[in-house]
């Protein structure tokens, strides 16, 4: 077990409480992240996922239970800024979140808000920009790029924080294939090359195919927590709360089903088609 | 029809010329400056003048003449309507002389050149003013600005936030232009009509597209506020910049020049 970065205890929160409108948003939600770990985080719509997501950095607090980050409690005021630096979060609407007119302005924001030196913050945002890809773009205004590049964007505007973790609330959904494409290659070399902690929040699993580790909500609670590969062969044997496993999870479920002797965890298409070709080539050897 | 292209207003060209190496500050203080000497001229010959030294500015900034005009084309109206009322009831007197009669009104020649002095003084303001938004990008803008409202800070003015809106307010007039755009695709789609009937119907028209473009807009700062906390920001912290404010030696000579020219202008008149 790593050693934890995220915890949360019993956490309950309400959107407009003692009102008429009240919303429970969670209800009694506990759940650990590991330091380093790459977690999806999956539900439909009022599943409560984005507000969890809100409360991994402070932006909401929590109305009863106790979230831990790094080990500072997100209701002690004073570590409210060293936790934001700490989780960094790119939003689901690239253009509502950059700031300046210019990409390296931008990208300078978060650094600039923590109070860094002027030559330190030009080297960050090199890195950061280099990091994500975007270095020749760096003199461009955002509203002429693409929104995979936007998306980049903004998480260059995250790195350039340092951050331990990174949190996606549904950063892909408004992006086109491509876009995605990029957003997650980014993002699967952070977590493999800097070893960084990814929570991303999606409501579609194949954006999650990458994490380590599927945490389904519904109504404010954990309904499925377990490895990615176990998690999508559970749901494409029965879909959970209008949750449904990727088509190559389901595929490979109703192969299984026709009698086709499929390992399990397999949810990508390359990975479907290489154990049906080492079926295969089996078949083939065995006929011979 | 594409509103971004169609009215760059305060947009940004990033080039590496030397007015955009300047200090925002000079610039501010340059365009101010020479907004005060424009209002002070009186002949034509001034003005001449001063649109000879906008376009030596423009071609300084490598800014191309093509985008500087297309950021005019919002004003023309106003332009029009400042020579047509000049023409018609601007000073003349009595002795005026009379350039034709349409109707209960007279149009007289005084009133034209009057009229078009004014226009041309109003087209050149915006030439300077684009000058400087096109030379100096919106952080750098704000920076400027909240250094020169400093010293307003001890009547309680806030500069800061003043400056930070600013910023904002730049950044999104493309996405809202952009938005904007949408709606009305969306709203023609549904048999709206736009630019027909009189010009009550046309202002009819455009409800449809201010309410949820107003509406959208309050969605997007809620978001914006939520990603700026969520990047560290507070009005109240200490921040640093990438780019500090820093006089060179640019700076001095572009401020005798602006003295120099000014101090030309105004004996000119």
């Amino acid at each position: 077990m790593r050693q934890p970065f995220i915890e949360v205890t019993d956490l309950r929160y309400t959107y407009h409480p003692h009102t008429p409108q009240a919303v429970v948003a969670l209800d009694g939600l506990s759940l650990s992240i590991g330091r380093g770990e790459y977690v999806g985080i999956v539900g439909g719509n009022g599943s409560g996922k984005s507000t969890l997501a809100k409360h991994f950095n402070a932006l909401l607090l929590p109305a009863s239970g106790r979230v831990i980050v790094g080990g500072q409690d997100t209701r002690d005021r004073s570590a409210t800024l060293a936790i934001r630096r700490r989780v960094g979060m790119v939003f689901q609407n690239p253009d509502n979140q950059l700031v300046a007119t210019v990409v390296d302005e931008d990208v300078a924001f978060g650094p600039e808000n923590l109070g860094l030196p002027s030559p330190l913050i030009r080297e960050r945002v090199d890195r950061a920009l280099a990091t994500v890809g975007m270095t020749a773009y760096r003199r461009h205004a955002p509203h002429l790029l693409s929104g995979g590049q936007k998306q980049r964007v903004a998480i260059a505007g995250v790195l350039a924080m340092h951050p331990e973790c990174l949190i996606l609330d549904e950063a892909t959904t408004m992006l086109d294939p491509e876009g995605r494409a990029e957003v997650l290659a980014t993002v699967r070399t952070l977590h493999r090359d800097e070893g960084m902690t990814i929570v991303a929040i999606s409501h579609t699993l194949e954006d999650l195919a990458d994490a380590e580790r599927i945490v389904a909500l519904d109504a404010g609670r954990i309904v499925l927590d377990g490895p990615t590969g176990q998690v999508f062969d559970q749901l494409s044997r029965s879909p959970l709360a209008r949750i449904h496993a990727p088509p190559m999870a389901r595929l490979a479920h109703w192969l299984r089903q026709d009698g086709v002797p499929l390992p399990p965890g397999l949810f990508t298409v390359e990975a479907l088609v290489s154990a049906l070709a080492a079926l295969a080539g089996r078949d083939g050897a065995s006929h011979a | 029809m594409d509103l971004v292209k169609y009215a760059p207003v305060g947009q940004y060209l990033p080039r590496n010329s030397p007015l955009h190496r300047l200090d925002p500050r000079t610039k501010i203080l340059a365009t101010m400056a020479l907004a005060v000497v424009l209002f002070l001229l009186r002949a034509m010959a001034g003005l001449g003048l001063f649109a000879v030294a906008s376009l030596a500015l423009l071609v300084l900034g490598q800014i191309p003449l093509g985008y500087a005009l297309r950021g005019l084309r919002p004003v023309i109206f106003l332009l029009l309507l400042t020579v047509v009322l000049n023409a018609f009831f601007g000073s003349g007197g009595s002795e005026a002389r009379t350039l034709f009669v349409l109707g209960p009104l007279v149009a007289t020649e005084e009133g034209l050149r009057t009229g078009l002095f004014v226009g041309a003084r109003l087209l050149l303001l915006v030439t300077i003013t684009s000058l400087l938004t096109f030379t100096t990008s919106s952080v750098e803008l704000a920076d400027g600005l909240e250094w020169l409202l400093r010293p307003l800070r001890r009547v309680g003015l806030p500069g800061h936030e003043i400056a930070m809106m600013m910023t904002i307010a730049l950044r999104f007039i493309p996405t809202l232009l952009e938005e904007t755009e949408r709606i009305m695709k969306a709203q023609t789609a549904r048999g709206a009509e736009f630019g027909q009937g009189n010009i009550v119907r046309r202002a009819q028209a455009l409800v449809p597209v201010l309410v949820p473009l107003l509406l959208s807009a309050i969605r997007r700062s809620e978001e914006l506020a939520l990603a700026m906390e969520a990047r560290c920001y507070s009005s109240s912290a200490p921040r640093t910049r990438m780019k500090e404010l820093r006089w060179g030696l640019g700076d001095a000579v572009a401020g005798v020049l602006v003295v120099a020219a000014s101090a030309l202008l105004v004996s000119v008149r």
